[in-house]
């Protein structure tokens, strides 16, 4: 397969309308603040923050291909986080050269339990809706509503603060001037594109969300698909969660809460179907690209983030009514 | 069929309030304090008027995540136009706040119908965008109790009866009640008594089937999302009466209470069932559980654990009920 711009663009018409908006936000903010949108410090501070935001959409654009959405994605992000910390702190104590010069056996004994957080998590999400049949609007309600819950026990309100070294390279440190975090997210965006292109996986599940009915006809194991959606979802958002924490040195039952709507967004106007059976990692970029840069130049405008969430919301709404104006002309 | 069937999700529910009562009630015996239940009655009455636009949104077939949004754009668009015109009303106020309410559901309306969108998408959509406009453009400070304008709060704090305690305490059941039941009446009227009601069930219940036998989807749609907003608006202007003052973040995450609520109340998300009266138990069920944690001993950090559990095991339970009647 020749990999061009044009093959690219040609397959998939909503990526050019992307990349044709990153383009405009990105002439439009460097028209209004030149000189502080263009500094090297501005661009590259989007490359630690975007990350997390991006793994949370792939992980919604993962479920919502079979038609599915994961709105417990922050709990899982934030009890992953919070469970690490505990770890860490019941095994050096909450500061001190102990907790920041941590053996690296031991930060990674942290990390395998943020993400069993995640697969636990996910594979709950999964019991309950291939196994159970709920509806995943609600399981994922009602399981985000059990681990925000179970981190707000666990810490009873206030943040954990205080992370190893080791931790915290994840989420601020860079290889070779490269962002850690950005490092982590290429790595796994990739894995899940070539997971939902290359694999049977991937494409069961795609099928699933087009047809359901017409795909346990032709033989797919929907239950045992669609549960390892979930699964994948659970993981990416409990790396999410080690980043988000990695980088703030801090974990707390309500971070990130906004992110939600930001990764449904995400998802959305990268092209994924919230009724199943489309959805693809480059769009979730192209998208995450486009809000990250909208963003951060309204930051520098000095626009409150409650503008920012105005804006969201009005770019969602508008998504939503280009797409449907355009299949109309169809 | 349909309506016995519906009776007894509404028995299954009522006995499992009242087996939740008794309990709660052996570990604190103050649970079954005059003071205690006028409270808790009194803590139904806006979240119960946001669940019945919730209940008739998901008998059609939809959902909305966004009326907690409305509900306090318009309480606090409301108030501080009170407060800049120094207008003291009552009705006025009431009739603007839905009004603001009902308009914003018209969007919600137009988005679902016109473009055939996912009800959540668009809903996630619109109420981000309400928030992000009440806080970044109208503003963030709260108005106080010494700025909130008299009337609204003589109105709020209207009482059916006063009693007072042997500790010589003063406590009354609140007269906002009654809004509450004479709303859960029309909207009981709306759904079984008219013939758009019927469409609104048919539409949840299969939307071809619907379409075919002459329902109009549209003024179905429009009809179902406009009155949930409205409701909402009401609802805020009531709560902001209710507590005497407005907080412009106030709200935040109710959504998932009160679909919890209408979910446990035997309302399926799929649509085509639900009825007021289970709405209304679902809705007392939640704000008891929650509200009775403290007396049964229990860290209030325990909430958002319980709720999640109360959500999973209702819509496991509807689920359930549902497969076996496929079956």
């Amino acid at each position: 397969m020749q990999f061009t711009m044009r093959r690219l663009f040609g397959a998939d018409n909503n990526l050019l309308q992307l990349a044709l908006l990153t383009l405009m936000i990105f002439a439009l903010m460097t028209a209004l603040a030149p000189d502080k949108f263009l500094r090297p410090y501005n661009l590259l501070s989007i490359t630690y923050v975007a990350p997390e935001l991006g793994l949370l959409s792939i992980a919604m654009m993962v479920t919502m291909l079979s038609g599915g959405i994961d709105l417990s994605v922050i709990g899982i992000a934030n009890l992953s986080g919070i469970l690490a910390g505990i770890f860490y702190h019941a095994d050096a104590g909450a500061r001190g050269p102990e907790l920041t010069a941590m053996a690296p056996l031991s930060v990674l004994g942290g990390i395998l339990i943020a993400l069993a957080t995640g697969v636990l998590g996910g594979a709950i999400n999964g019991v309950l809706i291939a196994r159970l049949r709920i509806t995943p609007i609600l399981a994922t309600i009602g399981s985000g509503q059990i681990f925000t819950g179970a981190a707000l026990v666990l810490t009873g309100g206030p943040a954990i603060v205080g992370y190893p070294d080791g931790w915290g390279f994840i989420g601020n440190g860079a290889v070779f001037g490269i962002a850690m975090p950005l490092l982590v997210f290429l790595l796994l965006a990739g894995f899940v594109a070539l997971l939902l292109t290359r694999t049977a996986f991937g494409i069961n599940l795609a099928l699933i969300g087009t047809n359901p009915k017409a795909a346990v006809f032709a033989g797919l194991r929907l239950v045992r698909t669609v549960f390892f959606s979930y699964v994948l979802s659970g993981t990416l958002a409990s790396v999410a969660g080690v980043i988000l924490s990695g980088r703030t040195n801090a974990a707390k039952s309500d971070y990130g809460v906004s992110y939600l709507l930001q990764a449904v967004l995400i998802a959305v106007l990268g092209g994924s179907n919230p009724a199943g059976g489309r959805g693809s990692v480059a769009g979730i970029i192209m998208a995450l690209l486009a809000l990250m840069l909208l963003s951060s130049g309204m930051q520098l405008l000095r626009f409150s983030n409650f503008m920012v969430d105005l804006v969201w919301g009005a770019f969602l709404l508008a998504s939503i009514a280009l797409n449907a104006l355009r299949t109309r002309v169809r | 069929m349909r309506l016995s069937v519906l009776r007894r999700s509404e028995t299954v529910i009522a006995l499992v309030l009242l087996a939740a009562m008794l309990l709660i009630g052996l570990i604190n015996p103050a649970f079954w304090n005059l003071a205690n239940l006028f409270s808790l009655a009194r803590s139904n009455v806006v979240i119960g008027i946001m669940a019945l636009g919730v209940l008739t949104v998901m008998i059609s077939g939809g959902i909305d995540v966004s009326f907690p949004a409305f509900a306090v754009a318009a309480m606090y668009l409301t108030v501080r136009a009170m407060v800049a015109w120094d207008w003291q009303g009552v009705a006025g106020p009431f009739v603007m706040a839905t009004a603001i309410g009902l308009a914003l559901g018209l969007i919600n309306a137009a988005f679902v119908y016109g473009l055939r969108m996912i009800p959540l998408i668009v809903t996630l959509g619109t109420g981000s965008l309400v928030r992000g406009f009440l806080l970044g453009v109208v503003g963030t400070s709260q108005v106080n109790i010494d700025r909130m304008p008299k009337s609204l709060i003589a109105f709020g704090s209207t009482e059916l009866t006063s009693l007072s305690d042997p500790a010589g305490g003063h406590f009354a059941l609140s007269a906002m009640l009654l809004i509450y039941l004479a709303m859960a009446l029309l909207v009981h009227f709306l759904l079984t008594h008219t013939m758009l009601g019927r469409g609104i069930y048919a539409l949840g219940s299969d939307g071809e089937a619907a379409r075919r036998v002459g329902f109009d989807r549209r003024l179905t749609i429009f009809v179902v999302y406009a009155l949930a907003g409205a409701l909402a608006g009401f609802a805020g202007l009531l709560h902001g009466a209710m507590i005497w003052l407005a907080n412009p973040r106030d709200f935040n995450g109710l959504e998932l209470d009160v679909i919890a609520a209408v979910v446990l109340g035997g309302a399926s998300i799929f649509g085509g069932r639900g009825s007021v009266l289970g709405t209304m138990l679902g809705v007392f069920m939640l704000v008891m559980v929650s509200n009775s944690l403290i007396i049964m001993h229990i860290a209030t950090t325990w909430q958002r654990v319980v709720v999640g559990f109360i959500v999973i095991i209702a819509t496991a339970a509807t689920s359930w009920r549902d497969r076996r009647r496929i079956a």
